[in-house]
C-alpha cells in the first residue's frame, strides 16, 4: 500500500477540484488518440454504459463558489439555481472543448431544459438527455429503461465508432463495484470516525472521482483510507448530523469546512449521489443491460427526483440514514430556486419531525460566500443537540 | 383598472357557464372526482368511468382572478413552502388551508384519485405527492418522457400505453366500480377530433389582417373547455361551432381583435407570445396590449394543454390508448427547446407578426428555463426583434405593472424602429 500521506492525497484533490479546465481529463483524452468524453450532470446516470464504450465519464456539477459568471447570466433569469449559468459558462469559455458529449439526466425542468440549450448552442456535440423511468415495475418501467440503455449503446457506439459488448458493459460494472465499495467504505469510515475523516476532505475525495477514471479514483479511495486511518486526529465534541438536498448544485466547499467547525459532523450526505445511486453490487455476468435495470429500479437510493409510489415509505432513505449513521439530527441544506429539494423538503421534514429528530434548514448557492450565518445557524443548532438532546 | 362595463361574446358566456357546470359538478357530493393536470389530462378516459375531472392548475387561476391567491400563498409559506418555488403549488396548498371552497363558494370535496399526469413538469410530481399527505388518497402516475429529441419513440408510446393498461385503467376501474369500455373511449375520442378541428380553425383564424382574435388573453377563454373537462363531449364540439361562427362574423365584418372594452379600434402590432399569462393583473395585463393597439397572433401557452397545429395531431378513435400517449407527449412544454423555436419561427413568419415577446414566469421552469437563449435563436430564424418581460402565474408580488408596461412600450418603439428601417410592414 501507498505511503501518502492525507495531506498529500487532498491536496492532489483539492488541485483537480479547482481546476475548472479539467487538465486530468484533457491528458487521458490526450493520451491516446480517438479517446471520447462524456460529461454528465447529476444526479444518476450509468458510467458504466460510457466507461465500456471506452469513453471517460466526466461530472459536471457547475462551476463552484470561485468562477465569475459573465455570460451565464445571460442565458438565465435570476430566479432560476445557478448550476446551469455556470456551466454555461463553463462551455461557452471553452472550458469543456474537449467535451465530445453531454448526459443530461432527468432530474428537474432546469436541467432539463439545458439539454435543449446545449442542442441549440453546440450543434457538433452528442446530447443525450437521459430519461430514467418513475413506473418501477419491471415488464413497465424496466422495458422502457432497457430500452433507453440500448439506445445511450448505440449513440455511444455511433460517436466512439466501434461496438460495445456485453463484456465490455459487464467489465465496466465490475470495476464500478469495487468502486462503489469503496466509496461506501468510506463512507463508513467516516461515520465510524469523523474526526479522522473531515467532511471537506471526503468531499475533495468524491470530487475526485467525478474527473478521474474509476480504476485510479478507487485507487485513491483506498490510499486515503489507509492514510487516514493511520493518522491520529484530535477528537472533537462535535454532534452527529446527515446532510440532505445537495444532490445537485453543490454548496461551496467553505460551507461543509464551516459546518464542522461550527459542531456538526457530517456523518452521511447525497452530494454525488451517482457514486452510491445503486445500493447493491450489480451482477457483472449475464445480460448487463437488465442487470442496470433491475438494480436501478429494485435497488437504488431515493432523491427528490423520484417518484415514490408508496407514501408509508416517502422519506424512509432518509430515516434509515439517519438510523445507520446514529445521526443527532438532519440539515436540510438545498440550493436557492432548487424545485427538487424544496419542494420534497416539507415532506421530509414532516417524517423527522414525527419522530422528533432535531434539524435545521439552510438555502445556498454554489458561490454563498458569507458564512458567518451558516456558522451560527449550525453552531447553535449543535448547541441544542448537546446541551438538551439527551433531556 | 377600468371601470367601464366588460364586453362578452357569447361564447364567453357559454365557456364561463361551463365552466361553472364543471365546478358543481365537482362540489355536488355526487360524483367521484379525480385531481389531474392540464397539460396531457386524460379527460376522454375520465369520463369513461364517470369521474369528474378538477385541475388544480385551473383552481390557481380562478383564486388569482379573484384577487385571492396571494393570501393563499403567503399561508402556504408560512406552513413551511420555500418562497423559491411554484406558486401554483402554493396556491393550491394554501387554500386547502383556508377551507378549501371552490370558485362557486362550496367546499372542494377531498379528491377520490389523485391522477399523476406527470407530463412536461416536474413539479407536477412533487405537487402531488404533497397533496397525497394531505388526503391520503389513492394516487396513481403516468409517467409521459420527454421527446427530447424533438420526436416520439415506440419506446416511449409503448411505455405510456402499459401505463395506461396496468396502472392507470385498473385504478379508475377500482375508484369507479365500472369497467371500462374501449369503444365508449372511441366515442369521447372521436368527439374529440372533431372539436379539435375547430380549435386549430380557431387558432389559425389569427392569420387573418386584421386578426379577429387575441390568441393569448382571448386564447385562454377559447381554449378553456378543451383544456379542462369537455373534450370528448357534444357541448364542447357545440362550444366550437359557435366560437368558429362568431369568428366568421368577426372576419367577415373585418373586425380586430375582441377585448374586454370591444373590439380594438386598430391592428398596430401583431405578436407571437411565449409563456403564461400572469393571472393576479390579468385585465391589466391585457390592456397594457390593446391600449397600444397590440393584438397577439399566437401564443405558446395556447399549446400548453396540447398541441394540434404544428404537427396536425388529432385524437384518432382507432387507437384510443395510442393516440393518447401521442396526445401526451405531444404537449408544448414536454417538446425540446429545438422545436419550441422553430414552432414560435414558424409561427413568426406565418401569422406574419412583428415580433416574438417571451413572457418569463418565475414560477415555471419548465416554461422559462431557456427562454431568453430561445428568444434569440427565434430573432435569429425570423429576423424579428423579441423582448423579455417578468411576471409570475398566481403571486401578485411578482407583477410590476410599471416595468412590465416600460419595456412593452420600448419593445413597440423597436418594432417601429425596425418598420422604419425597412423591416416589418405595418399590420394590416
Amino acid at each position: 500500500m501507498s505511503t501518502k500521506t492525507v495531506k498529500d492525497i487532498v491536496a492532489n484533490c483539492q488541485e483537480i477540484f479547482e481546476d475548472l479546465d479539467f487538465r486530468r481529463a484533457r491528458e487521458w483524452k490526450a493520451a491516446v488518440p480517438g479517446r471520447k468524453v462524456i460529461g454528465y450532470m447529476p444526479v444518476y446516470v450509468p458510467r458504466e454504459i460510457v466507461h465500456a464504450a471506452g469513453m471517460l465519464p466526466l461530472g459536471i456539477l457547475g462551476g463552484g463558489a470561485d468562477m465569475e459568471v459573465i455570460h451565464g447570466d445571460a442565458y438565465y433569469q435570476s430566479y432560476i439555481c445557478r448550476i446551469p449559468r455556470s456551466t454555461i459558462e463553463l462551455a461557452i469559455t471553452g472550458k469543456l472543448d474537449f467535451v465530445d458529449g453531454m448526459m443530461f439526466p432527468s432530474i428537474c425542468d432546469v436541467i432539463r431544459n439545458l439539454s435543449g440549450i446545449w442542442q441549440l448552442l453546440f450543434k457538433d456535440k452528442y446530447v443525450r438527455y437521459f430519461d430514467a423511468p418513475q413506473n418501477f415495475k419491471d415488464e413497465v418501467g424496466g422495458v422502457f429503461y432497457a430500452n433507453e440503455l440500448r439506445e445511450l449503446k448505440e449513440g455511444l457506439e455511433q460517436l466512439g465508432g466501434r461496438k460495445i459488448t456485453d463484456a465490455d458493459i459487464n467489465n465496466s460494472i465490475d470495476l464500478y463495484n469495487e468502486n462503489r465499495r469503496w466509496v461506501n467504505r468510506v463512507y463508513d469510515f467516516r461515520s465510524d470516525y469523523p474526526w479522522k475523516a473531515p467532511s471537506a476532505e471526503v468531499y475533495l475525495l468524491m470530487r475526485a472521482g467525478m474527473v478521474l477514471p474509476v480504476e485510479e479514483h478507487t485507487r485513491l479511495m483506498q490510499e486515503y483510507l489507509a492514510a487516514a486511518d493511520a493518522e491520529s486526529r484530535p477528537v472533537k465534541d462535535n454532534c452527529r448530523v446527515v446532510l440532505t438536498g445537495a444532490f445537485c448544485e453543490q454548496p461551496p466547499l467553505n460551507l461543509i469546512k464551516s459546518l464542522e467547525m461550527a459542531g456538526c459532523y457530517i456523518v452521511d450526505d447525497d452530494f454525488m449521489m451517482v457514486n452510491r445511486w445503486l445500493q447493491r453490487d450489480v451482477p457483472a455476468t449475464g445480460d448487463p443491460i437488465d442487470n442496470l435495470v433491475k438494480a436501478f429500479l429494485h435497488h437504488s437510493a431515493e432523491t427528490p427526483a423520484k417518484y415514490e409510489d408508496d407514501i408509508n415509505v416517502k422519506g424512509a432513505y432518509l430515516l434509515n440514514t439517519i438510523a445507520k449513521r446514529g445521526a443527532d439530527g438532519v440539515i436540510f441544506a438545498a440550493p436557492s430556486f432548487c424545485d427538487p429539494a424544496l419542494l420534497d423538503q416539507p415532506m421530509l421534514i414532516s417524517r423527522v419531525e414525527a419522530r422528533k429528530i432535531p434539524y435545521i434548514t439552510m438555502q445556498y448557492a454554489e458561490n454563498s460566500g458569507q458564512m458567518q450565518p451558516i456558522r451560527e445557524q449550525a453552531g447553535t443548532f449543535a448547541d441544542s443537540i448537546k446541551l438538551w438532546g439527551a433531556a | 383598472m377600468s371601470d367601464q362595463k366588460i364586453v362578452k361574446s357569447n361564447s364567453q358566456d357559454v365557456q364561463k357557464e361551463m365552466i361553472t357546470r364543471n365546478y358543481d359538478k365537482i362540489t355536488s357530493g355526487k360524483v367521484k372526482v379525480s385531481s389531474t393536470f392540464v397539460p396531457g389530462n386524460l379527460n376522454e378516459l375520465l369520463m369513461c368511468f364517470d369521474i369528474a375531472n378538477n385541475l388544480p392548475e385551473i383552481n390557481a387561476i380562478q383564486n388569482a382572478m379573484r384577487k385571492k391567491s396571494g393570501e393563499m400563498i403567503m399561508e402556504a409559506e408560512r406552513s413551511g413552502h420555500s418562497e423559491d418555488v411554484c406558486t401554483y403549488v402554493k396556491a393550491d396548498i394554501g387554500m386547502m388551508a383556508k377551507g378549501n371552497i371552490a370558485p362557486n363558494g362550496k367546499p372542494f370535496p377531498d379528491p377520490d384519485l389523485l391522477l399523476l399526469s406527470y407530463t412536461g413538469c416536474f413539479t407536477f410530481l412533487k405537487w402531488f405527492e404533497l397533496l397525497r399527505e394531505q388526503y391520503k388518497c389513492p394516487t396513481v402516475m403516468l409517467h409521459v418522457p420527454y421527446a427530447a429529441d424533438g420526436h416520439v419513440t415506440q419506446n416511449m408510446r409503448d411505455y405510456i400505453v402499459k401505463q395506461l393498461k396496468e396502472e392507470v385503467i385498473p385504478t379508475l376501474e377500482k375508484i369507479s366500480g365500472i369497467k371500462f369500455d374501449i369503444d365508449r373511449l372511441r366515442e369521447y375520442l372521436r368527439k374529440s377530433a372533431i372539436a379539435e378541428d375547430d380549435l386549430v380553425w380557431m387558432l389559425e383564424s389569427a392569420k387573418h389582417k386584421p386578426s379577429p382574435i387575441d390568441c393569448y388573453f382571448g386564447g385562454v377563454y377559447y381554449m378553456g373547455p378543451i383544456f379542462t373537462a369537455f373534450r370528448g363531449t357534444d357541448e364542447c364540439i357545440e362550444y366550437y361551432k359557435l366560437l368558429r361562427e362568431e369568428i366568421q362574423e368577426r372576419i367577415d365584418k373585418g373586425l380586430c381583435a375582441q377585448t374586454p372594452e370591444g373590439d380594438m379600434a386598430e391592428e398596430k402590432y401583431r405578436l407571437v407570445v411565449e409563456g403564461p399569462p400572469n393571472w393576479t393583473s390579468f385585465r391589466d395585463f391585457w390592456q397594457m396590449f390593446y391600449e397600444a393597439g397590440a393584438v397577439v397572433v399566437a401564443s405558446s401557452y395556447t399549446k400548453v394543454g396540447g398541441v394540434y397545429d404544428y404537427d396536425s395531431f388529432r385524437h384518432d378513435p382507432a387507437n384510443p390508448l395510442e393516440t393518447l400517449a401521442d396526445y401526451c407527449l405531444g404537449v408544448y412544454t414536454n417538446r425540446n427547446l429545438p422545436t419550441r423555436v422553430d414552432m414560435l419561427a414558424r409561427n413568426i413568419i406565418e401569422y406574419e407578426a412583428d415580433g416574438l415577446l417571451i413572457n418569463s414566469i418565475k414560477s415555471c421552469n419548465s416554461f422559462s428555463a431557456g427562454q431568453l437563449v430561445m428568444m434569440r435563436e427565434v430573432e435569429k430564424l425570423t429576423g424579428k426583434p423579441g423582448a423579455f418581460i417578468e411576471t409570475d402565474l398566481v403571486d401578485p408580488r411578482y407583477f410590476s405593472a410599471a416595468n412590465v408596461k416600460n419595456r412593452l412600450e420600448s419593445y413597440f418603439q423597436m418594432i417601429d424602429q425596425k418598420r422604419r428601417a425597412g423591416g416589418s410592414a405595418i399590420a394590416a
